[in-house]
């Protein structure tokens, strides 16, 4: 337990330190956000009814980002092998691989949602269940990404092609996601999307590990 | 199962079977088209347009008939490691992509005439443009990982996590909008399509899978010969380099 606390505390450190996925993944959010206005033009009833979702996708796009170095540097300096030979099993690993990406870059994200949903004019009422949609809905986005990301770490530049791989994965959380926040808009019930979005990520919680560790031990044979 | 792992055994099967398979898809190709598009009734309210579900829908069928072929094929290669699921696997992924982007652009075409627009963002549309984002993913990592063994057992992981995902992501993209019409060929209570619709489509079907096997037949050998190829340049190279390695 010990050594699963040590690791996932150093990605988190890594993450945060210059360089780290965290603070990028943060500025592309924010500055990915501030462009809608200007491709959707400035009226505040188009960009209120689209708000939700832009933050959602958006969402998506950062953690995409972020994932792509989630083995990476691990594995190229072959840090990834000693850790596999180590005491830790290897869906530990992946396990706390994911909740270090969950807390280091996707939390912050959610931080920092509800002024970006402050400047597409979210009404106030909304940025609570925005909030909590994506806290409920991202970490299926860690998990399936942490699949993908273990699948394409000796690929090089495999960021495009985690991408087209994890685009089709992430469609469940997006439709849930941003329909809990909508439904709350319109004023019927937001719990059964919400449920449906945590029962992804639960979903994803319980294969994730499985699957990336199994792409990891191959990939460090 | 083990006993045509050996490639020679399995085309020799193949060269068996080829016939009869291209027979079957001749066979029920002419009774399908004849039958559906040139003596068949037109339908009361869609007219002659209703005639593209001959083709439409065994494309929709086979789009996912081999989608899950493709994961029992890697699930098979994965457990037992055999060589020639994952040669059957890596061959029909292009087969399904293609029936897939058929299913996609006969269903566009069909949806002119009937809807009024090319593309609705309707639930089965939008599953149906998902399952071929993940065929391209999957020939995408093929594409990408250099070791054929490391990439056929990725590709494979791959494959089934695919396959966990697609009814969660059918079902939430039917939640999120649905215009298409409801399934009227396999339901409980009998199929709701007329016989003299419902014969010609299911030889179409027949047909479509026959066609598959074929082809699937053509490129697995195609596959099994460039490996062929590639082991004997490498023992020429290993000659010319005097056993030096």
């Amino acid at each position: 337990m010990t050594a699963w606390w040590t690791l996932m505390l150093r990605d988190l450190r890594l993450a945060w330190r210059s360089g780290g996925a965290a603070g990028l993944s943060l500025g592309f959010f924010v500055m990915a956000t501030s462009l809608y206005p200007f491709g959707l033009g400035p009226d505040p009833v188009t960009l209120a009814s689209v708000a939700a979702g832009l933050i959602w996708v958006t969402a998506m796009f950062a953690a995409l980002l972020s994932l792509d170095r989630l083995f990476q540097a691990d594995f190229e300096d072959g840090t990834l092998t000693q850790l596999l030979l180590s005491k830790l099993t290897a869906p530990g690993i992946v396990f706390a691989k994911i909740t270090a990406h969950w807390l280091g870059v996707m939390l912050p994200l959610i931080i920092v949602s509800p002024l970006l949903a402050l400047i597409l004019g979210l009404p106030g009422s909304a940025i609570g269940p925005l909030m909590l949609s994506l806290v409920v809905g991202t970490p299926a986005l860690s998990c399936l990404g942490a699949v993908v990301a273990a699948l394409t770490v000796a690929v090089r530049r495999g960021g495009a092609l985690m991408t087209i791989l994890l685009i089709p994965l992430f469609v469940p959380s997006l439709i849930f996601g941003a329909a809990s926040v909508e439904a709350g808009l319109v004023g019927t019930d937001p719990s059964g999307a919400l449920l449906l979005a945590a029962a992804v990520s639960l979903f994803a919680l319980a294969l994730a590990p499985v699957a990336a560790s199994a792409a990891l031990r191959l990939a460090a044979e | 199962m083990h006993y045509f792992a050996n490639p020679t055994r399995f085309q020799r099967l193949m060269d068996i079977l080829r016939p009869w398979v291209v027979g079957v898809m001749l066979a029920m190709l002419a009774y399908g088209l004849l039958a559906g598009t040139v003596f068949g009734p037109a339908d009361r309210l869609q007219g002659e347009s209703v005639r593209i579900l001959y083709i439409h829908v065994p494309s929709a069928w086979m789009a996912m008939f081999i989608y899950v072929a493709i994961a029992a094929a890697s699930f098979v290669a994965l457990v037992w490691r055999h060589p020639l699921a994952l040669i059957a696997a890596r061959a029909s992924a292009p087969i399904g992509a293609v029936f897939t982007l058929l299913a996609l652009i006969t269903g566009s075409l069909w949806g002119k005439p009937t809807w009024g627009t090319f593309w609705v963002w309707d639930g089965r549309l939008t599953s149906v443009l998902v399952l071929f984002f993940l065929y391209l993913g999957y020939m995408a990592l093929w594409q990408a990982l250099e070791d054929e063994e490391k990439a056929g057992r990725a590709t494979s992981i791959l494959a089934l996590v695919g396959t966990v995902n697609i009814p969660i992501i059918k079902f939430s993209v039917d939640w999120w909008n649905t215009l298409h019409q409801p399934a009227s060929v396999v339901r409980l209570d009998g199929p709701t399509i007329d016989p003299s619709m419902l014969w010609p489509l299911l030889a179409m079907g027949l047909a479509f899978k026959a066609y598959y096997v074929w082809v699937l037949f053509a490129r697995m050998e195609a596959l099994m010969d460039a490996r062929r190829v590639q082991a004997a340049q490498l023992r020429a190279a290993q000659h010319a380099a005097g056993g030096a390695l």
